[in-house]
């Protein structure tokens, strides 16, 4: 299990979701309502890009008209065929059990920065290798920040196995 | 066809790519769209230029069934520019051709022509998504082959457009129509345009969608996209029905026709309707010489998308079975729509390497008398 | 094995050695004037006063092959009208338990919506009296005004209560799909009194018989329809019929069966995608068919290669949606033998034969077979 840094909390907002390839594999990461989850970018179906579709909400109705409307921002239709995909757990609706797309664990680390922005994440992805973290996909030129007083940082760290 | 200066580059660089399919690809169904409508306004004459300004396009109204997604495309394909699917050549090139190493692409436009109720301003369109077709993708672009757009519901106005079109251009392959069209395609009213294609030797290709101004089932209107996309086999084997027992292939013999984006489960059982019903019932079709099962096995070519996806591996082997259409079945994508079959991973089961190569490739070759490139 | 059977084998004729229930025999009308004595003065005088003629549907041209079988015609009527024959023919060649009547007079046609429900009331009142009275062995499909679901339904409460009657029959081609909530009090009626809809062969509604207009002959028409049977299944389950009532049963009659595979695996593979369009539909599509829907075999559309119906009929992936019908007095085969000409395991024969029928229409065990297993 590599821990991998794909980025800060800032950049993936609520509602809003990031693309990388990490570990040799297309993933995507997701931001639902402050929580963190990740998908492999791959639909089980025919390969879609699955993490590109769009966000929406579970409808559900028990007979016609009678409408219910849960879980906005929580299910990602595959771009292509629509098939849907809890970004929680990355089971399909239709067959959770079967159709499944993987997900991996997402962590959120809270680093303390020092006076150098850049020097601070070198720091923190050596500090990490003991755990297992590998650098990025995130790079420091995205990050460029000058600290007056000490400051914190999220970071967003996906788990490949 | 004027050769390309890149297809030597192109096609060492397809040699070398790491490909995704070791086997030669033909994609026949592709949609091409003009970015807007005045994107057609030069290639149309004032008048009709002033005709779409003013009242525009106009066919059956009241049969739309939203899509579940806009344009009915694929989330992926907007091009960076912001243009409609299927409007960018170098973003079609990109994620489609060089994605998936196409060794050609056949375009089917889908623009509003043959469904406009003035027949005359259908013509004109016809001519100028043919024209558009040939400066903006085929010349351009040599793995690219296009389907002549005609004013069906007219056939002598089909016919002229058909005529007019293969002469002048070698990249035209195919005549195209819409499965809903307004009566069956085996009346007498579209028979100029079969002789014409028969003439240049074009296949007839029949794809997805129209609006030909009744309810879309014998039961009325649905209520559902669902059932409209979905539905739409059965509008495909109401044409098979009518093109067969109307006794087309008896007065165009030559006549080919590709099935597009019709699915292809439901054929077998269809002819073996039209085989029962037509043993009992063959007095009142006199033209008809042979089994209707017979003019379908010899003029009937069928697209794979959207690809049938049985619960069970073994049903998808008997249906190939069933089928019969080894060497009338045709690999297609459907880029940019949202069903998009992809080369690599849409058929359920692993083809014989023999079956491969043809319904991937060498019968699209074949029937669009395609030379080989890779 | 017991004597008793024995002794029931050699009564039997030659057909089968299973129980049979044919679920398609067609009573048809004498004729018009048949209906007199069921409906209201003011209609009997309107009828002969008037050009009226009955529905204008013409679903069985008279001189084709496809619409009788040679001898069927009675001196008294059109094919069909005649029990006699018809015990001859059908019930007694078969020896069946029992046999559903589908009688297809579309008062759907009738665009007077009075007349139509007048009309319904009167045929239902005539087939009590003209064959469920006379014939044990028969059960009856009731005929409703179905383009005024209010009126049908006020149909099937006067009749719904008489254990003949074990469905309510419509055309199959309609003018709006029979999923909508519009036919709701049909369905809410028939669940009430426990009759199956059945959805049959033909109809008029005024518009294409074809997603693309209309065609030019009768073959056309005749194999096209099961095209129209494919959009009523869709939109059943798309429009949640079987989710506004669970207990729906609908019968498919004289439609074929073979293109269901087909169409089961296109809407699994459209709702896989769309389900959020119809999100009332919480299984697969394929489920819904095998939960509601049942097909009766004739015309069985079967090609020369006899395992590529044996392929179908495991695509179905049930034993229980195949009723074994002969279609009388409509002739798309050329001897009795086959009416169901498939050699399939003996279980399932039987299940296709009877038992299908009898779960889905509720029957008891013959009244015949009973006595000679008795005796």
């Amino acid at each position: 299990m590599a821990k991998h840094i794909i980025g800060t909390v800032d950049e993936i907002p609520p509602g809003e979701r990031k693309i990388i390839d990490v570990a040799g594999r297309s993933i995507g990461v997701f931001n639902v309502g402050g929580e963190f989850y990740a998908l492999r970018n791959t639909c089980p179906h025919q390969g879609g890009p699955l993490c590109q579709g769009r966000v929406s909400g579970f409808l559900t109705a028990s007979v016609p008209g009678d409408y219910s409307y849960t879980r906005r921002g929580e299910i990602v239709r595959c771009p292509w065929h629509g098939w849907e995909f809890d970004i929680k757990t990355g089971q399909s609706w239709f067959d959770p059990v079967q159709t499944r797309v993987r997900t991996y664990p997402v962590t959120v680390k809270t680093v303390e920065l020092g006076e150098e922005g850049e020097e601070a994440i070198t720091n923190i992805a050596e500090s990490e290798q003991a755990d297992g973290l590998e650098k990025g996909p995130y790079v420091a030129e995205t990050y460029d920040v000058t600290v007056e007083k000490r400051a914190e940082k999220q970071f967003i760290v996906v788990e490949i196995p | 066809m004027s050769v390309h200066p890149d297809v030597a580059t192109l096609e060492n660089k397809l040699a070398s790519d790491n490909t995704k399919s070791a086997t030669a690809v033909i994609d026949c169904d592709i949609h091409n769209a003009p970015p807007s409508d005045k994107a057609l306004h030069k290639y149309m004459s004032k008048q009709w230029q002033e005709h779409q300004q003013m009242v525009g396009n106009r066919g059956h109204t009241g049969g739309i069934y939203t899509r579940a997604v806009p344009h009915a495309a694929r989330h992926d394909s907007w091009p960076p520019t912001g243009e409609v699917p299927g409007s960018n050549l170098e973003f079609l090139q990109k994620q489609l051709l060089d994605e998936w190493q196409l060794e050609y692409g056949i375009l089917n436009p889908l623009y509003p022509v043959g469904g406009q109720l003035n027949l005359e301003y259908g013509a004109a369109l016809a001519q100028a998504m043919n024209d558009w077709q040939q400066a903006e993708w085929l010349e351009p672009e040599p793995r690219l082959r296009a389907s002549i757009v005609v004013p069906y519901e007219d056939g002598e106005l089909a016919a002229a457009e058909i005529h007019r079109a293969a002469r002048q251009h070698p990249g035209f392959v195919q005549v195209i129509v819409v499965v809903r069209t307004k009566e069956p395609l085996g009346r007498r009213k579209y028979w100029k345009m079969y002789e014409a294609a028969a003439e240049h030797n074009l296949p007839i290709g029949i794809h997805f969608g129209g609006a030909g101004g009744g309810p879309i089932t014998g039961g009325g209107w649905p209520s559902h996209y669902i059932e409209d996309h979905g539905g739409m086999p059965q509008a495909f084997q109401a044409q098979v029905t009518s093109l067969v027992c109307e006794g087309v292939f008896e007065h165009f013999p030559t006549l080919r026709v590709v099935l597009i984006e019709g699915g292809f489960a439901w054929l077998p059982p269809l002819a073996w309707r039209l085989d029962q019903s037509w043993r009992k019932l063959k007095a009142e079709v006199p033209a008809l010489k042979r089994a209707p099962s017979e003019y379908i096995h010899d003029h009937i070519w069928l697209t794979t998308q959207p690809m049938e996806e049985p619960p069970q591996r073994q049903y998808f082997n008997q249906l190939l079975q069933q089928l019969d259409a080894d060497d009338r079945l045709m690999f297609a994508t459907d880029y940019p729509h949202w069903d998009f079959d992809a080369p690599d991973r849409a058929f359920p089961v692993q083809l014989d390497r023999e079956l491969k190569h043809k319904i991937m490739a060498g019968n699209a070759r074949k029937l669009y008398n395609l030379p080989p490139r890779i | 094995m017991p004597p008793t059977e024995k002794v029931f084998e050699a009564e039997k004729p030659t057909m089968t050695s299973h129980a049979v229930i044919d679920c398609d025999i067609h009573n048809e009308l004498p004729s018009l004037k048949t209906l007199f004595p069921y409906l209201p003065d003011h209609w009997r005088d309107y009828i002969s006063e008037s050009a009226f003629v009955g529905p204008d549907a013409n679903d069985y041209p008279k001189g084709a092959p496809t619409t009788a079988r040679p001898g069927s015609q009675p001196p008294s009527g059109p094919p069909g009208s005649d029990l006699g024959l018809l015990r001859e023919q059908v019930l007694d060649v078969w020896n069946v338990d029992f046999g559903i009547l589908t009688n297809a007079y579309w008062v759907q046609s009738i665009h007077l919506e009075d007349l139509a429900a007048d009309m319904a009331t009167a045929i239902n009142h005539w087939q009590v009296e003209s064959w469920l009275d006379p014939e044990s062995r028969l059960r009856a499909s009731l005929v409703v005004p179905s383009q005024n679901p209010q009126l049908a339904a006020e149909e099937i409460e006067r009749f719904g209560g008489h254990p003949g009657f074990v469905q309510v029959i419509m055309p199959i081609r309609s003018l709006i799909p029979y999923g909508k909530r519009f036919y709701d009090p049909i369905f809410a009626a028939a669940v009430k009194h426990g009759l199956a809809i059945g959805l049959h062969y033909g109809g008029a509604p005024g518009h294409a018989p074809t997603p693309a207009g209309w065609p030019s002959t009768y073959l056309e028409e005749y194999a096209g329809m099961a095209q129209v049977f494919q959009s009523q299944v869709m939109s059943l389950i798309f429009e949640g019929a079987f989710d506004r009532f669970p207990d729906l049963r609908v019968a498919l009659i004289e439609g074929g069966f073979t293109w269901m595979p087909s169409l089961m695996w296109r809407m699994d593979k459209e709702w896989k995608g769309l389900r959020h369009n119809t999100p009332w539909v919480k299984q697969l599509p394929s489920e819904y068919v095998r939960n509601h829907i049942r097909m009766t075999v004739q015309p069985i559309n079967a090609p020369p290669q006899q395992e590529y119906v044996v392929q179908i009929i495991e695509q179905l992936e049930s034993d229980e949606m195949l009723l074994f019908s002969t279609d009388y007095p409509h002739w798309h085969f050329d001897a009795n033998e086959e009416a169901w000409p498939i050699q399939l395991p003996d279980a399932l024969t039987a299940k296709i034969m009877a038992e299908n029928a009898r779960a889905f229409y509720r029957l008891p065990v013959g009244v015949t077979r009973a006595g000679a297993v008795q005796s």
